[in-house]
């Protein structure tokens, strides 16, 4: 498998909403590259027809009656929100 | 001298004697905390005022209305939420966070009438095996302070071995509870997936992630277990399979027990100590009745690859939420919507939590997909094979919980490879999502050793049976560290 370059690192950077330095997409290149070079032993496993394991245990729907429940109060949901204004969650303008 | 010494039953008998009370138990953490964690470092948050109030309020509660595990003073993880006390999973992005409600296992603590008395360090999310990844201080160990105490629950370990509290909750992942517990010298269980709710865990892998005690002997293990296990409405995950009464088990009697020992485990890599006291675990257990086999688990070196692309992976979604937003840390150096969410990660988040977002988002990004996630996923169906096989015809497996005793401070944190490796014995586990526990079976330089006895789906019933039969016959968990005589 191919070396992870530095400008993979920044477009994954972005997919995971990082802001990185320069220096850190040069280390993090360097890094993950050990790690996938590691990973690249699962290519000795014949995996043809196993199905891939999401969770060890049967996992079955869990549903209940569509009955309305008491949500969190208003003072509580805003307890930890750094920026507020009567009651809703403040953010920096969303278009330039 | 410190009553911590004593179990829980014993604890209950002088409760009900009068020689102590609840309010007493208590102050004994707060004073012990005070004293010790100068040194070990353990607690992130306390809860004194609170618990002190609520001891009082114990106390006045007839002895005929209590359990087993009533008025006990316990400590938790800082991963699980507990409303009104702040919980940072010992990052900087959690920082201040009060939690506006309590973890199911929180509320089930409050049933049993055990004291919360604070919040215990680990590494930053829970990821790191030596709680060197906290943002906020590095936990030490209390058999020597210039080793670390294990992680991600390294602090859990280390509070109940130096006695500053005689319960703690860890979690773990990949060994977060068992190999702490090894390093500090206590019993610590990693239940089945699915045997305890993890609402309110701050979710590090979902699929892998199980809450589980931490205690200094194996019949008090069994009783919090017990506490805190069973089907939530809030967990879709959680099982719906009855809870047993663990202690019951506990008679001693292993008599015909087959026990399974993988040359895996016992291979290269493994400290000779290490594995002499397995072997000397092993002829103990065949003296009160078990046989053992060697076995082979063939894909265990697959195991650690395969966790790393799929506990990142998880992890990369479950972080997704550390917004800047509605909570936790938020930069004050962005211009817009998009810059506000990463300046806020960026500078919220530690160096290892970002490298395993990266891996995360990467191995799920287009084009890898199937080259890392699906992989890794196939990798585990047949480590996870390897186990049921195996179970058809054991009971239990054995093995170390660790390669080594612990290893000191800084000794290992410039290659991340090393500090995976510390995890090789733990890690297949999780991904078969079988119970096992670790207790004290040896010394090395006086650095505790651990054993690892792993079970079944649900049947952590036999590990306590085997775990407490060994118990019995070995005096491993009466040690204390030095800094346990403090005047």
């Amino acid at each position: 498998m191919a070396k992870i370059s530095k400008e993979e690192v920044k477009h994954v950077a972005h997919l995971a909403r990082l802001a990185i330095t320069e220096e850190e997409a040069e280390k993090f290149a360097e890094q993950l590259g050990k790690i996938t070079d590691f990973a690249e032993q699962l290519n000795e496993l014949d995996t043809t027809n196993v199905e891939p394991t999401s969770h060890v245990l049967p996992l079955v729907n869990v549903l209940r009656e569509d009955v309305a429940k008491e949500g969190l109060p208003l003072e509580k949901v805003m307890l930890n929100v750094k920026e507020q204004e009567e009651g809703q969650i403040k953010v920096p303008s969303i278009m330039e | 001298m410190t009553v911590f010494e004593r179990t829980s039953a014993q604890l209950q008998e002088s409760l009900k004697s009068g020689e102590l009370t609840i309010a007493e138990l208590t102050k004994e953490a707060f004073d012990r905390i005070e004293k010790l964690d100068g040194d070990v470092q353990a607690f992130l948050a306390l809860n004194k005022e609170q618990a002190t109030a609520k001891a009082a309020e114990l106390d006045k509660v007839p002895f005929e209305e209590r359990g087993p595990l009533f008025g006990m003073p316990i400590g938790v993880k800082d991963n699980i939420v507990t409303e009104g006390l702040e919980t940072t999973c010992a990052s900087k992005i959690l920082e201040g966070f009060m939690p506006i409600y309590d973890a199911t296992i929180v509320k089930k603590l409050r049933d049993a009438g055990m004291v919360t008395v604070g919040k215990l360090n680990m590494d930053e999310f829970a990821m790191g095996s030596s709680n060197e990844n906290s943002a906020y201080k590095t936990t030490k160990n209390p058999w020597n302070l210039s080793h670390v105490p294990g992680g991600s629950s390294g602090a859990s370990a280390a509070a109940v071995a130096a006695g500053e509290v005689p319960f703690s909750l860890g979690s773990d992942t990949g060994g977060s509870i068992r190999q702490p517990a090894a390093y500090c010298g206590v019993v610590g269980m990693k239940p089945t997936y699915g045997r305890v709710s993890r609402f309110g865990l701050v979710a590090f892998a979902s699929s892998l992630d199980q809450i589980g005690p931490i205690t200094r002997n194996v019949t008090d293990n069994a009783l919090l277990l017990e506490a805190i296990s069973g089907v939530d409405e809030m967990d879709s995950t959680s099982a719906d399979v009855p809870v047993p009464n663990y202690a019951a088990a506990l008679d001693g009697n292993i008599k015909g027990l087959k026990i399974a020992v993988p040359k895996e485990f016992l291979g290269e890599g493994v400290g000779e100590a290490a594995k002499q006291s397995v072997l000397d675990a092993l002829e103990v257990l065949k003296g009160l009745g078990a046989t053992v086999e060697e076995v082979s688990l063939p894909h265990s070196k697959y195991a650690l690859a395969a966790y790393y692309i799929l506990s990142s992976s998880e992890a990369s979604s479950n972080l997704s939420r550390f917004d800047g937003i509605r909570y936790g840390y938020r930069s004050e150096n962005a211009k817009n919507l998009l810059e506000l969410y990463k300046q806020s990660r960026a500078e919220g988040f530690g160096d290892e939590v970002k490298r395993r977002i990266m891996l995360g988002t990467y191995s799920l990004s287009a084009g890898t997909y199937d080259a890392y996630y699906k992989k890794a996923q196939q990798a585990r169906t047949l480590i996870k094979a390897d186990y049921d096989k195996v179970f058809e015809n054991y009971d239990v497996i054995i093995g170390p919980t660790a390669p080594t005793p612990a290893f000191a401070i800084g000794a290992n944190i410039d290659d991340p490879m090393t500090m995976y490796a510390n995890d090789i014995l733990t890690i297949p586990i999780n991904l078969a999502g079988v119970p096992a526990i670790s207790i004290p079976c040896g010394f090395e330089n006086d650095l505790p050793l651990g054993l690892q006895i792993i079970g079944k789906h649900f049947d952590e019933e036999t590990l306590y049976r085997v775990a407490y039969a060994y118990e019995q016959n070995t005096d491993f968990n009466t040690k204390t560290p030095a800094l346990w005589e403090v005047k």
